[in-house]
């Protein structure tokens, strides 16, 4: 048991940090087809795109409530402090989801003008939910500030904005709206499917220049000096440089933008070849290279750049007493889950609608 | 201009949650009410039940859709807003919504997906066994929410260390004094809500001469749930009510408005608490009853308000007539179940009469009743986020006033588009009413287009 206590709050991380992964390679593909909803105005093939998604973006969304319940339980300290330095992103995100939920059902509620707005609704909701989701992304890795005294966060209203921020906010969106091409692909025939496979490279080369923009901006955030102006010898000093850089990190880390050049090569011959299941899994491959290059970045905090996980950690009997339940339920939601996709599998197609 | 961001903080947590609970106190009677529909239709096989277990599922749809949007917002507003509770009791409740969220959510989630678009992907018993999942996630759902709730009402199995709350026993803390009581008596709330909604639209459609097989089993079935399930809830809530003066004295001294520790207190029926001067105006009351009602003996000795200091007061006035319109629709509750009885003795249940405008006009009842008691919970729990430990106004997230004054404008105004639109649509659902084998998608012109939403769920004859 105390060798448990030790490692629970490494556990915990992992187990954020995997229902963090799965929320956004399952939620991401759900906000992208909105979002892609904007350049289909014709009436068959939008309900053939909400269609594909509406079965499961509702168990999709449940993981953000995994995360943000389980950050709650496991790290309380971390959920107090970015919380509040997170506010206005993190209530942009909860309206766009609002927004977003509710138009599956209202825009065939909707008549006319009605209708329109959902449309909008849906689609923009989905925008400014991905957007917002970067953000808070960008706002949590340059870091929050943090008052040990008080247990709480030190900082200002707009900290959490910068062009860093921002930066991932506009590449999560290109993230999604990828993932979604992709389901596309997998998920609907036809005309459809050939305007998915002919959008999925263009946006996939937008992602990669956001992602290579991300990797070259992130060592320089912690050294507290505009990106223009750096002397590069003190940047050299700073912790996250040391981590990337140094040796012999860089032999076990270097291999992360090898491996992302790989996988980008074989998604865009995945999508010239028409391939139809490989695109979505080469993407989802992506986003955890990229998601393994921000967990080195972060570790070992939770919240950047003062907190560490074992700090934040709860008590270890409340860390203990959920585990157990995520180690007994969580394998039995993963199955069902998988049930749900088995279940509707397969193509959705214009005259295989839920009327026949 | 300077806001007060605890004051702010307080009514938008107060806002998004009352709007939220509207939604959960209607879906969790509605699921019962589903899988009771579908276990009858598989039992029987009369089409009557299944075409309305199809009408109250776009209605659920629509009410789950809201319920579950606005209850992310919930699971956020802890940190956003109440930094200072998440990291003092962190520790205690946070593993209570995390099972919440492990038990209920991705079940409820999940399986809705099969009870609302597997119509021809599954068979019928996996069909019936999803309402069932969803059912009992409802139910899950209120389990540990209700838990976490009652452990701030009635903190136990906790130590305290530099101002925040470790674990000590989980069994004391999950099941805390209140949270029995509470989970009885708001689940039956809910059922109640949702008998009521069945009830006005069963007898909307009577009063209209339409749809009448279909109003027959809603007005039959919500009657006979709502004349048990209405004097029970009496019952729980007194029970609750013992519990609260047990635990939580000054919030029961704050329901009855007593100001002073005494014997005899009589049982208010109408009066103006004034928490300035200490006592209230134009009181109308019954002697002894509250002393009868808290401690069995009329000179019972009750614990007045002013045994606490000022600052250790609930708001007087929202508590006290909060709990007297709860109290007093649980007691119309009662006589509409009584009267269902009278015109089923009488054979004229199903014979329009003013008895079917009542129920029309008690349709939002449960509604109010579940809010007016979730009022007098919580409110009567001020100043206190967790009873007799922490301080609300100790809790708040370190913002600026203006910050949740934005927030707090942002969400009224969503709210009311979205919950809006929403009230609307299901009332243009129940004008529509339950569609019959012989009126299916068919005609709908657009209906070879429509994606697979809930509203559209086939009629028997179409999913062959």
């Amino acid at each position: 048991m105390e060798m448990l206590e030790a490692y629970l709050p490494w556990i915990w991380g992992a187990v954020i940090a995997t229902g963090v992964f799965v929320y956004v390679i399952l939620d991401g593909f759900d906000l992208g087809v909105g979002m892609l909803c904007k350049f289909r105005k014709n009436e068959a093939d939008r309900g053939v795109m909400i269609n594909s998604i509406a079965p499961f973006w509702d168990g999709n969304e449940t993981w953000l409530v995994l995360g943000g319940g389980g950050l709650f339980a496991a790290f309380p300290l971390a959920y107090s402090v970015v919380m509040p330095a997170l506010y206005i992103p993190i209530i942009l995100m909860l309206v766009s989801l609002i927004f977003r939920g509710v138009a599956f059902e209202f825009r065939f509620k909707a008549e006319g003008k009605g209708r329109e707005f959902w449309d909008k609704a849906f689609v923009f909701g989905s925008v400014f939910a991905a957007f917002a989701q970067g953000v808070v992304l960008g706002g949590f890795v340059q870091g929050i500030t943090y008052d040990e005294a008080t247990r709480s966060f030190a900082g200002g209203t707009l900290d959490w904005l910068s062009p860093f921020s921002i930066l991932c906010g506009i590449a999560v969106v290109f993230g999604y709206a990828l993932l979604g091409a992709c389901w596309l692909i997998m998920k609907t025939e036809g005309e459809l499917q050939d305007w998915a496979y002919g959008l999925a490279p263009k946006i996939l080369t937008v992602m990669l220049a956001f992602m290579v923009m991300f990797t070259l901006w992130t060592p320089f955030l912690h050294s507290g000096m505009p990106l223009l102006s750096i002397h590069l010898d003190e940047v050299m000093h700073t912790a996250l440089w040391e981590r990337w850089f140094s040796t012999p990190n860089i032999f076990f880390l270097g291999w992360i933008p090898v491996l992302v050049a790989v996988v980008a090569f074989l998604l865009y011959r995945a999508i010239a070849r028409r391939q139809e299941i490989a695109p979505y899994l080469y993407t989802a491959a992506l986003f955890l290279l990229g998601y393994i290059g921000l967990a080195v970045t972060a570790w070992p905090n939770i919240v950047p750049p003062d907190i560490t996980l074992h700090e934040a950690a709860a008590h270890p009997s409340s860390q203990f007493l959920l585990l157990i339940g995520v180690v007994v339920l969580l394998p039995v939601i993963l199955g069902y889950t998988g049930f749900i996709y088995w279940v509707f599998r397969g193509k959705v197609t214009h005259d295989a609608g839920y009327s026949h | 201009m300077e806001f007060d961001p605890v004051l702010l903080s307080r009514i938008q947590f107060a806002f998004t949650v009352s709007f939220h609970i509207i939604f959960p106190s209607f879906t969790i009677g509605l699921a019962s009410w589903l899988a009771m529909l579908e276990w009858r239709y598989m039992r029987t096989g009369n089409v009557v039940f299944k075409e309305t277990y199809q009408f109250w599922l776009k209605i659920f749809a629509i009410a789950f859709g809201m319920g579950v949007v606005s209850g992310i917002v919930m699971a956020y507003e802890f940190g956003t807003n109440w930094s200072g509770f998440s990291d003092a009791v962190g520790n205690v409740i946070g593993p209570l919504l995390g099972y919440e969220a492990l038990t209920a959510f991705f079940l409820e989630a999940t399986f809705l997906a099969i009870m609302l678009f597997g119509w021809d992907k599954v068979g019928p018993r996996l069909h019936f066994f999803s309402t069932l999942m969803v059912a009992f996630g409802t139910l899950f759902s209120s389990f540990w929410i209700l838990s976490a709730n009652s452990w701030m009402q009635t903190p136990a199995g906790f130590y305290l260390e530099n101002g925040i709350a470790y674990p000590e026993n989980w069994i004391e803390i999950i099941f805390n004094p209140s949270a029995p009581y509470r989970l009885l008596h708001m689940v039956t709330a809910a059922y109640l809500t949702t008998s009521f909604v069945v009830l006005a639209v069963g007898a909307f459609y009577f009063l209209r001469q339409r749809h009448i097989p279909q109003a027959k089993v809603m007005l039959n079935y919500a009657l006979w749930f709502i004349l048990i399930a209405a004097p029970l809830q009496l019952f729980s809530g007194d029970m609750h009510g013992l519990n609260a003066l047990e635990h939580q004295p000054a919030k029961v001294a704050a329901m009855e408005a007593n100001w002073e520790t005494q014997g005899n207190v009589p049982l208010i029926l109408f009066a103006i608490p004034d928490p300035e001067e200490e006592k209230n105006h134009y009181q109308l009351s019954i002697p002894n009853l509250t002393s009868l009602i808290l401690t069995h003996h009329a000179d019972g000795e009750v614990v007045g308000l002013k045994d606490f200091a000022k600052e250790d007061r609930p708001p007087v006035k929202w508590v006290f007539y909060c709990f007297r319109i709860m109290v007093g629709l649980g007691m119309l509750m009662i006589l509409v179940g009584l009267l269902g009885l009278y015109f089923r003795w009488r054979g004229t249940l199903f014979t329009p009469s003013w008895f079917h405008r009542l129920c029309v006009a008690m349709g939002p009842s449960g509604f109010i009743a579940v809010i007016s008691g979730w009022f007098v919970a919580e409110i009567g729990r001020q100043p206190w986020v967790v009873y007799n430990v922490f301080r609300t106004e100790d809790m708040a997230s370190p913002l600026p006033g203006a910050n949740v004054a934005i927030s707090l404008a942002i969400f009224i105004i969503v709210y009311a588009i979205v919950f809006g639109s929403g009230v609307t649509y299901i009332f243009r659902l129940i004008k529509k009413g339950p569609q019959t084998g012989d009126t299916d998608g068919s005609h709908d012109p657009s209906a070879g287009h429509h994606p697979m939403m809930a509203a559209d769920i086939p009629s028997p004859s179409e999913t062959k």
